[in-house]
């Protein structure tokens, strides 16, 4: 009997298996629908002074450098981000053992393996504490930009959410490896004398006098647990927030690299202005050789912006720092940049679900970003100061998308405040935004 | 106040067969609005005091075409621009300096991709090149151990980065310069920006310049300076608002420097 190995011992294995495929495909089809979204943006040149671009990848998204200019959130977030990142060394040695049935597979790195289980748990430890912190700011100290009326709802339900995971995920980490770390104390078979506990040993003596058997149900559940929940964790990011913890690298890769006054020169514009500036243009033979629509000057909808914009919109994690820092926000008016980025996501996902359902077409369904999501007033409240793009920690631009829906209100819909309007038609009179003449611009000099 | 002030425009410089060293971008606040127009007549002393060989349009120049394009205007701004940029090409102009950030910054970043490349600076750029060069030189008494805090303006600072100039040259002035809570990168705007300075604000609980004219206040100054004549304004309604116009001036830092020369 003991030459055969019963079919039934390979189920966990199967098990493991098949829920990591179905984790993992899942995903997949979820990124594959995310890029394709993304793809629904105007293309726009990007790819120049790549150096420039892989440098700034590496200070802002993995260096952190903007998140520790407050330092607290910042301190604490590079906590979350380590641990993250390098206890996700040990999902590796999970995913080994759980397809192939071994136990603890990298134990044979002796002492180097115990000062990695060593320094995992004690990072998951401050991961545990950063992340009550950040629940306390949340929910009981209630920062200001965490409160804010976009926040309402399903923002602030998912910011919650991610914090429950993250802890859970840690809490089933360390109850693994304390009842490990017990039942390599019994000598059980199975479970080599490997690790160091320095966090665990303590979740531990809760386990003193527990049977063996008892032990090792509490071991696999946490295993399985943790490594499911790592799982759900994954296919959580597309439906949240958090998809920031993977888009802030092409973000931040992809973010303006021109100073923060520069504005784009609108391509399609020059053309036009080109042709009436020019005396000997034919301007009755050119619309005549153009037999295709005339571009549509600005955004109303999230297909006029480009793709980075809306790469901006999905990668951004709704802390806030932007609108905390936006003069207009600061003083009262409806405008917060986060709500701008916020509003596009969820346009762009109502778009990409039009497309689902339509047999990849998308069909007009009468709504649009400008109204009925971003309104007029706030659109008009910005300074155009910057504030917010200096603040945000992964290179988001929400005042380009701002000015691109001005566009869309003025050169399609003659739309502007009339006081706008007035300055306007100043300058193309007078050349100046006051109805002064033109010839007395020198009469400073001797008043 | 005319105190003699030599200012010569680009068609003179033409008709004598001569180029300048800059020409001198003045803007449309420089050229028409009050308080900024002293902005202008400060700046052209310090010039002349560095006998420095600049040039103004006068009637050839027209808006940049800045605010249009904040305002979302693209095609007015591309018209201005390239209307501007037809003059300054045919006077063969190398070197652009302006008072007003908004200017600098169109010109500098925006104007390239529409065929206009000269090398744009700021005033306070400028005059601390005159300084460092040896070509200007300060009487430092003026304002010594006067409080000075500087608001800066974002088209200057946040958007292009300077931040230096403007606090250097205020040093050599020797009044004491106090920094703002809010200052360099992280400045609050004064409200003006984005074409705000000619519209009513939207609804809300408080005026931005009064924001922030609160913020300068804490720092209990004497002088609040600024380089924008946007700015300018913004700071000094904020001051009225609260009441400190007897106590406070709100000064650009071409006006500090052209009373300590």
């Amino acid at each position: 009997m003991n030459f055969t190995i019963p079919m039934t011992a390979y189920v966990p294995n199967i098990l493991f298996a098949l829920a990591l495929l179905a984790g993992i495909g899942y995903f997949t089809k979820n990124v594959k629908k995310l890029i394709r979204n993304i793809k629904l943006g105007k293309s726009v040149a990007v790819n120049d002074n790549k150096p420039q671009r892989w440098k700034n990848m590496a200070r802002i998204a993995l260096g952190q450098t903007k998140m520790v200019v407050r330092p607290i959130a910042g301190l604490m977030h590079v906590i979350v981000y380590l641990g993250f990142i390098i206890i996700n060394i040990e999902v590796l040695e999970i995913i080994i053992d759980g397809l192939f049935g071994t136990h603890r597979i990298f134990a044979f790195l002796g002492g180097f393996y115990d000062v990695l289980i060593g320094s995992f748990e004690v990072l998951a430890f401050l991961v545990i504490v950063a992340v009550i912190v950040f629940w306390l700011r949340r929910n009981i100290i209630k920062l200001k930009r965490f409160i804010k009326p976009e926040m309402e709802g399903w923002p602030k339900k998912d910011g919650n959410w991610i914090l429950y995971i993250e802890l859970i995920l840690m809490f089933l980490f360390l109850t693994m490896n304390a009842a490990d770390y017990k039942l390599q104390e019994l000598g059980t078979e199975y479970y080599v004398k490997a690790g160091a506990f320095p966090v665990s040993q303590w979740i531990a003596l809760f386990f003193d006098g527990m049977s063996q058997g008892s032990l090792i149900a509490v071991e696999r559940t946490a295993w399985w647990l943790h490594i499911l929940g790592i799982l759900f964790f994954l296919n959580y990011l597309y439906f949240s927030k958090h998809l920031h913890i993977i888009l802030a690298f092409p973000n931040t890769f992809y973010g303006k690299l021109s100073p923060q006054g520069q504005f784009t020169n609108m391509a399609a514009v020059t053309n036009e202005v080109k042709l009436m500036l020019d005396p000997s243009a034919d301007p009755f033979a050119a619309s005549q050789e153009d037999s295709e629509e005339p571009e549509k000057f600005g955004a109303s909808d999230v297909m006029d912006l480009n793709w980075v914009q809306l790469l901006n919109a999905y990668t951004c994690t709704e802390c806030g720092r932007c609108t905390s820092e936006c003069p207009a926000n600061q003083t009262g008016k409806k405008l917060s940049p986060r709500k701008i980025m916020m509003d596009t996501r969820d346009r762009l996902e109502e778009v990409g679900k039009n497309i689902d359902e339509n047999k990849g077409e998308f069909v007009p369904d009468g709504k649009q970003l400008l109204d009925d999501y971003i309104s007029r007033e706030e659109l008009w409240a910005c300074t155009t100061c910057n504030a917010c793009v200096e603040a945000c920690p992964v290179s988001i631009d929400p005042l380009s998308i701002i000015i691109e829906m001005r566009r869309f209100l003025v050169m399609e819909q003659s739309a502007a405040p009339t006081e706008l309007n007035n300055m306007m038609t100043n300058i193309e009179n007078n050349g100046a935004p006051w109805p002064y003449n033109q010839m007395d611009r020198l009469n400073w000099v001797n008043e | 106040m005319s105190e003699g002030l030599t200012v010569k425009t680009m068609e003179q410089f033409m008709a004598e067969g001569k180029q300048p060293e800059i020409l001198f971008w003045v803007g449309s606040a420089g050229s028409y609005d009050d308080r900024a127009k002293k902005i202008s007549r400060a700046f052209v002393k310090i010039l002349n005091k560095a006998n420095v060989e600049f040039a103004v349009l006068g009637p050839e120049e027209s808006s940049t075409g800045d605010v249009a394009k904040r305002a979302g205007n693209e095609f007015l701004f591309q018209m201005q621009a390239m209307t501007n940029i037809e003059v300054l090409n045919a006077y063969g102009i190398k070197r652009i300096v302006t008072c007003d950030p908004h200017s600098f910054n169109t010109m500098k970043n925006e104007y390239p991709g529409l065929g206009g490349n000269y090398d744009v600076v700021h005033h306070t750029q400028y005059i601390k090149e005159l300084l460092d060069s040896g070509r200007l030189s300060l009487e430092g008494q003026f304002y010594k151990e006067k409080r000075i805090t500087f608001h800066d303006p974002c088209y200057l600072g946040r958007a292009n980065s300077v931040y230096d100039a403007p606090r250097e040259i205020l040093k050599s002035t020797n009044a004491r310069i106090i920094e703002m809570k809010r200052h360099k990168k992280t400045s609050l705007c004064c409200g003006a920006g984005g074409a705000q300075m000619f519209k009513e604000p939207e609804k809300g609980d408080m005026d931005i310049n009064v924001l922030r004219t609160k913020e300068a206040l804490e720092t209990n100054p004497n002088i609040i300076a600024t380089g924008c004549p946007y700015c300018n304004t913004m700071m000094t309604d904020g001051i009225k608002a609260h009441e400190k116009e007897d106590s406070v001036t709100v000064l650009d830092v071409a006006e500090l420097i052209a009373n300590s020369i």
